[in-house]
């Protein structure tokens, strides 16, 4: 890289890095894994606004009976980009912002392991994330179901599920790149003494993400190109007449699917995890429980696909081998659950904000848990497939579940990340109105489901009963709607008050709340060495002989530490001056590069040019990344 | 928090009792009138008793231990540091386990019991037909041949073979096992995948092209059961509903003799409507019987439903409409903007039909009892 550039001598304009730290071209170019995090988390709660309107256009046009509100071709466009926003567009990248910002500060890294790369997987998300919604614009939005069965998908006509599977594979290449980056840098960057069993368990659930990602997204991408390629190249990968299957489709599409809940669950318990000691005053009850049982889910996860397929006629057999690995993955899911309420006896609890959602997690993650039992219960699950009980399931799973884990990241690390504490009254207010709006939209849809209303129709007929609950659910969506606008209210006019966050203001217990809020570029001054499990909780409190536990006075550290390694700490600071760390300078060429991706997309869908210009860009963006030199 | 379960339990308690006491859920899963839903009825409600006996201990614990170490302002000192027990871990990994093993037998059981193809005399086949967007249904025993409207004996197992209809990709034919020996027409919606569904006799089986699924229903009294496509199958997907009409045997074969007998000519005013049909409609539709002025028979099409018995369905068009004189002189009117992406066109915009037209056939379909 030297070769291009004279070292001290900026490089020719092409290979010139980007110089500037704030203002709009500083968010284009930047590199820091922080700013990352943040560009991933403000975008995905953009499209949590428009998933939830989707949602709420839904629920108008089910409170009640024989309604026509929108049509049912937007009604079908609606629910397939409300599960494909919320899935893909929303939980995923949100989980990617907490990654991204948290990883290698809680590690006592500066940075990701490829810091460019990681830009790079925020614009392709980003675009990719957009093409998918420029569909709209441009005749008409995906309407086969996030599922997108063949061959409904594949031979209906219309460019709406080309949208569906080029953008798909598109916010694939983001979420693979960031996978590989993120697994390297949590098994490499970790800090010195942080050995894989002191990492937070937020990592590990990070690190056990990365993998079922990289492993389970090349099967959706093999899925998505046999149907692009059905739809656009004439072949018949999903076409009986022809010899294909439509059974293959469902198969590759959960096959990645399943393994995908736990993509979304897995880091919502990852931050509950990090969150109820801190509140209970506890550490982890069963850390390696929880973490054992995190990585039994991840591989049980690879082998409970086709419990989504009972109905289809796969014969007894595969039906009892699905129905049992099902049952079993409950284990694990049930070992977390036990350890967390482990957690929380005998502890100091404080009903700050992250803590209320977190036990809000808990007690609605059970229910979505214990119904997804019953789905394993085969027979039942002939009655209770594709009706609103399955809606009711995986929205407790996942809005009761994912959501309310992430909320309780958002507020409890909102200080760290932005240096300004969230209110704590509204921040309860908060959390009832989004509890009370979420029980009452969804708690009424296992009762629907069992009564037999089916899944994605855009109408039901007043003789079927179901129009008390459903006026129901709506109300509450209603209500849900109100939260998310009270959150978005208190979230901004936060900034509206000066920086007055401390460094640690929950007396929390992992590396991140060691540095400053919001941490500085680099991170930490000097990185630091890790002695222990919750390494910051034994630097302020020290255990007795008995099992007391009392506060480390102030300045006096190092007695807490077994070898008195911090002793020279506050030397060492005095060495390594901050202004001398390297940090990787920000570039240009991941936001270029990313830029080719939905120019290739749109050539898939209407006319082959737009193919060879966004091919262009994509190869000039990676030569002139390659070209780059490394540092001005 | 406490609120908050409270709430959650309160609710949950609230909507078992509504599920319980609502009778006016007429397609309701949890109201068994055969067999094979009471099979699954059989096994679903123990396990969701057990399932409420497992939540309302964890949410209870959680409870508990929510109020009982809630922080108070009194307190300073912070809590012991429990890392862990590992007798704990171990019961609370295989009491679940055990729990999950007693649910397993009985469901691997009844999984297999329901699997097994129906046996005994009275056995009756029929093929179901799952079209973009309503359910056609053929007798090959009894050669009869209905729509949108299931007849069957009670107490009769009823052995189904569900086919997809429809044109594959590029509107090419698609054919399928239940019309082997057919050709498979053209101009047919798309062959996609379905769910046949009728929660009061059974669960769920699809309907996937290329395959020939099966699945037996059995009712147990007389009556009408609400069912429903519960696949999503396109635009229409809301309005692929059926009825099951179950009858007493010799209620049924008064049915069956019904059905079997062809339809007369038309005299009077229907008179005028049969020409129109016969000019318009049988490009799609049959009615057996139909003859033209020379009295030769006039061969209809089977993409659309056979009609020559329309007026003894209670409805239509997928079940959306009551079978009545308004409804069907909507439905010729202009199908399309009653039912999105019907294949039926619009008889005023499309057939070019008058008015007047339309009432005639109308009146023609209204002699098709």
């Amino acid at each position: 890289m030297a070769s291009v550039s004279v070292p001290g001598e900026r490089g020719r304009w092409l290979t010139r890095r980007p110089a500037s730290t704030t203002g709009f071209w500083s968010w284009i170019t930047t590199v820091d894994h922080k700013r990352i995090g943040i560009l991933y988390g403000v975008t995905a709660f953009a499209f949590f606004l428009i998933g939830g309107s989707e949602a709420l256009f839904i629920r108008l046009q089910l409170a009640r009976p024989d309604q026509n509100l929108i049509s049912a071709e937007t009604y079908n466009e609606f629910f397939t980009m409300h599960g494909v926003t919320m899935i893909f567009l929303v939980v995923m990248p949100l989980s990617s912002a907490f990654f991204n910002y948290l990883i290698p500060l809680q590690i006592g890294a500066r940075d990701v392991a490829f810091p460019r790369l990681n830009a790079y997987s925020y614009w392709v998300f980003l675009f990719g994330g957009l093409f998918i919604y420029s569909s709209f614009a441009l005749g008409g939005a995906p309407n086969g179901g996030w599922f997108g069965y063949a061959p409904l998908s594949t031979a209906e006509a219309g460019n709406n599920m080309l949208f569906y599977a080029t953008g798909l594979i598109i916010v694939g290449v983001a979420s693979t790149v960031s996978a590989i980056n993120l697994a390297v840098t949590i098994i490499n960057m970790r800090a010195p003494g942080m050995t894989m069993f002191r990492m937070p368990v937020f990592i590990w659930m990070g690190l056990v993400v990365q993998f079922l990602l990289a492993f389970s997204l090349p099967i959706i991408t093999v899925g998505l190109f046999e149907m692009l390629f059905d739809k656009r190249f004439g072949t018949h990968f999903f076409d009986p007449a022809a010899g294909g299957d439509p059974v293959l489709w469902q198969h590759l599409f959960w096959l990645f699917g399943h393994p995908e809940v736990y993509i979304l669950i897995l880091p919502a318990m990852g931050i509950v995890s990090e969150v109820l000691p801190v509140f209970a005053r506890k550490p982890l009850f069963g850390y390696q429980f929880v973490v054992f049982s995190g990585i039994a889910i991840g591989f049980i996860g690879f082998g409970v696909w086709a419990h989504h397929m009972f109905a289809v006629g796969l014969g007894p057999v595969a039906n009892t081998a699905f129905g049992i690995s099902t049952m079993i993955i409950a284990v694990p899911t049930g070992v977390k659950i036990f350890n967390w309420l482990g957690t929380l006896w005998k502890g100091d609890i404080r009903f700050t904000p992250p803590m209320l959602f977190s036990i809000g997690f808990i007690a609605q993650f059970i229910v979505g848990g214990l119904s997804g039992v019953t789905h394993a219960v085969v027979p039942a699950d002939y009655q209770q497939t594709d009706t609103y009980y399955i809606v009711a399931h995986f929205h407790y799973v996942l809005v009761g579940g994912a959501i309310f884990g992430l909320f309780a990241g958002i507020y409890y690390w909102w200080p760290k990340i932005f240096g300004r504490m969230l209110p704590d009254r509204w921040g309860k207010v908060n959390f009832w109105i989004l509890a009370i709006g979420f029980n009452l939209t969804f708690a009424p849809m296992h009762v629907l489901g069992l009564q037999g209303m089916p899944r994605r129709i855009h109408s039901y007929p007043e003789s079927l009963g179901l129009t008390f609950w459903n006026t129901a659910a709506t109300l509450g969506a209603f209500i849900i709607a109100l939260g998310v606008l009270q959150f978005l209210i208190m979230a901004i006019s936060s900034f509206m008050r000066p920086k007055d966050a401390p460094a640690d203001p929950w007396d929390a217990r992992t590396l991140e709340w060691t540095t400053g809020s919001p941490p500085p570029p680099h991170n930490f001054d000097e990185i630091p060495e890790v002695h222990a499990l919750d390494d910051f909780w034994h630097r302020k409190y020290a255990e007795t002989k008995t099992g007391r536990v009392v506060p480390v006075p102030a300045g006096g550290a190092d007695q807490a530490v077994p070898g008195g390694v911090h002793a020279t700490r506050g030397e060492r600071e005095m060495e390594h001056e901050p202004h001398g760390i390297h940090m990787p300078g920000p570039s240009y060429w991941p936001f270029v590069s990313a830029l080719g991706f939905p120019l290739i997309g749109y050539g898939v869908v209407f006319s082959p040019w737009p193919i060879v210009a966004g091919a262009a860009i994509v190869l000039i963006g990676l030569y002139g990344w390659a070209l780059e030199p490394s540092a001005e | 928090m406490r609120k908050s379960t409270r709430w959650v339990l309160g609710a949950i308690a609230l909507a078992l009792l509504a599920a319980a006491c609502s009778p006016d859920a007429s397609q309701s899963s949890l109201e068994p009138a055969g067999p094979y839903a009471d099979t699954v009825d059989d096994l679903f409600t123990p396990v969701f008793w057990v399932a409420v006996g497992v939540f309302v201990l964890v949410e209870g614990a959680l409870l508990w231990f929510v109020i009982r170490y809630r922080h108070r302002r009194t307190r300073a000192d912070v809590p012991p540091q429990i890392h862990g027990n590992t007798r704990l871990e171990i019961g609370w990994t295989i009491l679940p386990a055990v729990i999950l093993a007693g649910v397993a037998v009985p469901t691997v059981a009844t999984i297999f019991d329901l699997a097994r193809e129906p046996s005994g005399g009275n056995v009756m086949q029929i093929d179901v037909l799952g079209h973009q967007w309503w359910w056609e249904f053929d007798y090959p025993d009894l050669q009869i041949n209905t729509a949108n409207e299931l007849h069957i004996p009670v107490n009769t197992p009823v052995y189904l073979s569900l086919c997809a209809a429809g044109s594959g990709y590029e509107a090419q034919p698609a054919p399928n096992e239940c019309q082997a020996d057919l050709p498979v027409p053209a101009g047919l919606g798309l062959s996609v995948i379905h769910s046949f569904w009728v929660p009061e006799l059974a669960g769920k089986q699809d309907v996937v092209p290329g395959r020939t699924n099966t699945v037996w229903i059995e009712a147990d009294r007389p009556g009408t059961y609400e069912g429903q496509c519960a696949e999503f199958c396109g635009l229409s997907h809301a309005y692929m509903r059926f009825h099951v009409v179950a009858h007493e045997a010799d209620e049924f074969d008064a049915w069956v003799r019904g059905q079997q007998a062809e339809a007369a000519s038309a005299s009077g005013p229907a008179a005028q409507g049969q020409e129109v049909f016969a000019a318009n409609c049988i490009q799609c539709h049959s009615v057996n019987g139909l003859t033209d002025d020379a009295g030769e028979p006039v061969i209809g099409a089977i993409q659309g439903p056979n009609l020559t018995h329309l007026m003894s369905r209670e409805c239509f068009a997928g079940c959306i409409f009551e079978t009545n004189t308004d409804n069907l002189t909507r439905w010729v009117s202009d199908a399309p903007s009653l039912k999105p992406g019907s294949l039926m066109p619009s008889g005023l915009n499309e057939l070019g039909l008058t008015p007047r037209q339309v009432d005639a056939v109308v009146a023609y379909l209204e002699t098709l009892e």
